[in-house]
């Protein structure tokens, strides 16, 4: 049986802070009630994560970002044909035109988590300011998904 | 051969233009380009610009943490490393490859086998298939998967779901899609239920339907320009593999087989144990990237391919049929032993991919995936080696543990570092064959991309390090000023700035 929500983190557990995202997961996996979620974490964004947005009435990405200004940025996202020349790993607007043509229909309302970040060195551990992130970003969530409809996550964002 | 253009003689006259990065690779590549005053091709690089720190990273850890930390190594084929430092590892508890429990042996290889389907149905369909459906010099907006949704529905939708089907294979054996911990020192920690064999049994014949199809595409886009796909980037080379004892195409388990450029043995059966003594690895001041090369022929004439080419080279059949019958036509479409072809690349990987679909299903109807003998032990070791095909070549794992099972030394030979002189080599090729006399524009300069794609490199794997960035090209005169300035910024847009 699918869950109606997924929580999706995705990164490296041994690169600094880009463990950002799998580390929320694993707070919400240890601290939250899991009936009405599903939890998930990759590495990177890949096309076949497309076919995990199915079914699900709101969907979260978790990612770490040194672009990020904010301790964590929260925002609705839309499906975007994304024409960069990448690497082996795809935005989340991707994943959702991705599912948007093999679909042939809008995609579930999905949000991005961003949290700011640093170093993502190899072998590195988390940076003490990410850490700091993280545990404003689990409270975030937390709350999020105290009342986890449509209205309250826009309402949420900035 | 190309290898006059490696390094120029009078560098410091010649116009400079840097690719940076290499777009749809993993990590972080460069390729630099010194042009003359005619725009001829005078030094062509591929530079590998991020810092190594793999051995490091695996160095001081116990030993039984190592297959699920070098997952971690790389995002593209965490399975991989997984399976190479558990091979390495069961040396460490005294259990040679011959006494692995056969349930273990057999979950081991279906787990791979779903690993190499879904690395090489990403690599066709999302990162090759826009270069090869529309054209290597077609409008960079249609080179994206999302183009090819668009313009062939049907085919981007069987390879999100063969990718997505090799993730399932995976998921099942190992718990996760990734950070799994099926493998551990001397077997496996679970075999399948009947239900999840079920399953993954569901599906198995369209997705051999699909890997079929994607041959027979791949072999009309080949045939469709013969001369142009046999010519681009092809350099003839030494090749390197795994084989099974009987000669037959391995991916888990067998003796190192290398051939040369005519097809020649160099070596085979070869126990992967003794590996030192047969490959040694250069290095170069220009790029982190090692240079591995058979010890035997030397450093000039002794590097190798590996990878898809090499292993359907070097094979003297495959034990699945349609992926036999497949071989048979990809080999009979040259009048040589030995296909040099580098966009050959592309055809051999989704033979392979076939292969990988129709030993799956083989071994999801043997009940042995669902034995619970899972584990053996042995006397302490203190040194271990563990060598797989992984998807973009031969992979080796080499530790030293010390009394206390820490990780002393630690080596790696990645399979895009065994590459790495040959994608040196086709770079130069379309250098100097397709750019040199032109003026350099962003479709010509993809046609060095291409190059470097087939052997889908994994960048990340090789120097330990991932990332994507703008490409940059600069043009600059004998003089060293900047004359050009072409950037592609990471949403696509081209801006000339000089």
């Amino acid at each position: 049986m699918i869950k109606p929500i997924l929580i999706f983190g995705y990164g490296n557990l041994s690169r600094g802070d880009d463990a950002l995202g799998p580390l929320l997961i694993n707070h919400i996996e240890s601290h939250c009630d899991l009936t009405e979620i599903d939890i998930l974490t990759d590495f990177q964004l890949q096309i076949e994560h497309a076919l995990d947005l199915e079914h699900r009435s709101l969907v979260l990405f978790v990612d770490a970002s040194v672009a990020c200004i904010n301790t964590f940025d929260f925002s609705q996202l839309s499906a975007a044909r994304d024409k960069s020349y990448t690497t082996h790993a795809m935005s989340p607007a991707a994943v959702l035109a991705v599912y948007v043509s093999i679909k042939k229909q809008t995609p579930p309302p999905c949000f991005l988590m961003s949290i700011k970040a640093e170093s993502m060195e190899l072998g590195a551990d988390l940076g003490k300011s990410a850490e700091n992130n993280l545990q404003q970003a689990c409270l975030f969530v937390k709350q999020l998904l105290q009342e986890p409809t449509l209205n309250h996550w826009l309402q949420q964002t900035a | 051969m190309y290898n006059h253009l490696e390094t120029a003689k009078n560098p410091e006259n010649l116009k400079r233009v840097i690719v940076d990065p290499v777009s749809r690779v993993e990590g972080h590549g460069k390729v630099t380009l010194l042009l003359d005053a005619d725009n001829k091709i005078q030094q062509a690089r591929l530079h590998i610009v991020e810092f190594r720190g793999f051995e490091r990273f695996i160095q001081g850890r116990p030993y039984w943490e190592l297959p699920v930390l070098v997952q971690r190594l790389c995002g593209i084929c965490p399975v991989s490393h997984h399976l190479a430092a558990a091979k390495a590892i069961d040396q460490l508890v005294g259990v040679d490859p011959e006494n692995l429990p056969v349930s273990a042996d057999k979950l081991r290889r279906l787990l791979h086998f779903g690993q190499v389907l879904q690395s090489h149905a990403l690599h066709f369909f999302h990162l090759s298939s826009p270069d090869l459906l529309f054209g290597f010099e077609s409008d960079i907006s249609k080179r994206s998967i999302i183009a090819v949704l668009a313009a062939y529905p049907d085919l981007a939708v069987q390879g999100v779901k063969l990718r997505k089907y090799g993730q399932e294979v995976i998921r099942m054996i190992s718990g996760k899609r990734i950070h799994g911990t099926g493998a551990i020192a001397g077997g496996m920690n679970k075999s399948l239920t009947k239900a999840e064999r079920d399953y993954l049994l569901e599906d198995i014949d369209q997705i051999i339907t699909w890997a079929a199809a994607s041959v027979t595409l791949i072999k009309q886009v080949h045939e469709s320009n013969l001369p142009y796909f046999d010519d681009f980037g092809t350099i003839p080379t030494n090749y390197m593999s795994l084989t099974k004892p009987d000669g037959a195409l391995e991916l888990y388990h067998g003796g190192l087989r290398a051939k040369n450029a005519q097809g020649e043995t160099i070596m085979d059966h070869v126990n992967y144990c003794d590996y030192n003594d047969y490959i040694h690895e250069e290095v170069r001041s220009w790029t982190y990237m090692k240079f591995p090369y058979l010890l035997s022929l030397g450093q000039e004439d002794g590097w190798y391919r590996v990878g898809p080419l090499a292993r359907i080279n070097n094979c003297d059949f495959i034990n699945t049929p349609l992926a036999e019958d497949a071989r048979i036509a990809f080999k009979a479409h040259s009048p040589n032993a030995m296909v040099h072809s580098t966009l050959a690349f592309h055809w051999t990987r989704l033979i392979e991919l076939l292969h990988c679909t129709e030993a799956i299903k083989e071994l999801l109807h043997d009940p042995d995936i669902m034995g619970l003998d899972l584990v053996a032990k042995g006397e302490k070791r203190y040194e271990g080696v563990g060598v797989i095909e992984a998807p973009r070549g031969t992979l080796f794992h080499h530790y030293q543990v010390d009394e206390n099972d820490i990780v002393t030394k630690a080596n790696l030979i990645v399979s895009t570092t065994s590459n790495n002189r040959a994608m040196n080599e086709s770079v130069r090729q379309v250098a100097a064959e397709y750019l040199s006399g032109r003026e350099l524009t962003e479709p010509l300069l993809n046609n060095l991309e291409v190059a470097i794609r087939a052997y889908d490199p994994c960048l990340s794997c090789a120097t330990h390090a991932m990332g994507k960035m703008p490409l940059q090209l600069e043009l600059m005169d004998a003089s060293g000023q900047l004359i050009d300035k072409l950037v592609k910024h990471s949403n696509g847009q081209i801006e000339r700035l000089a």
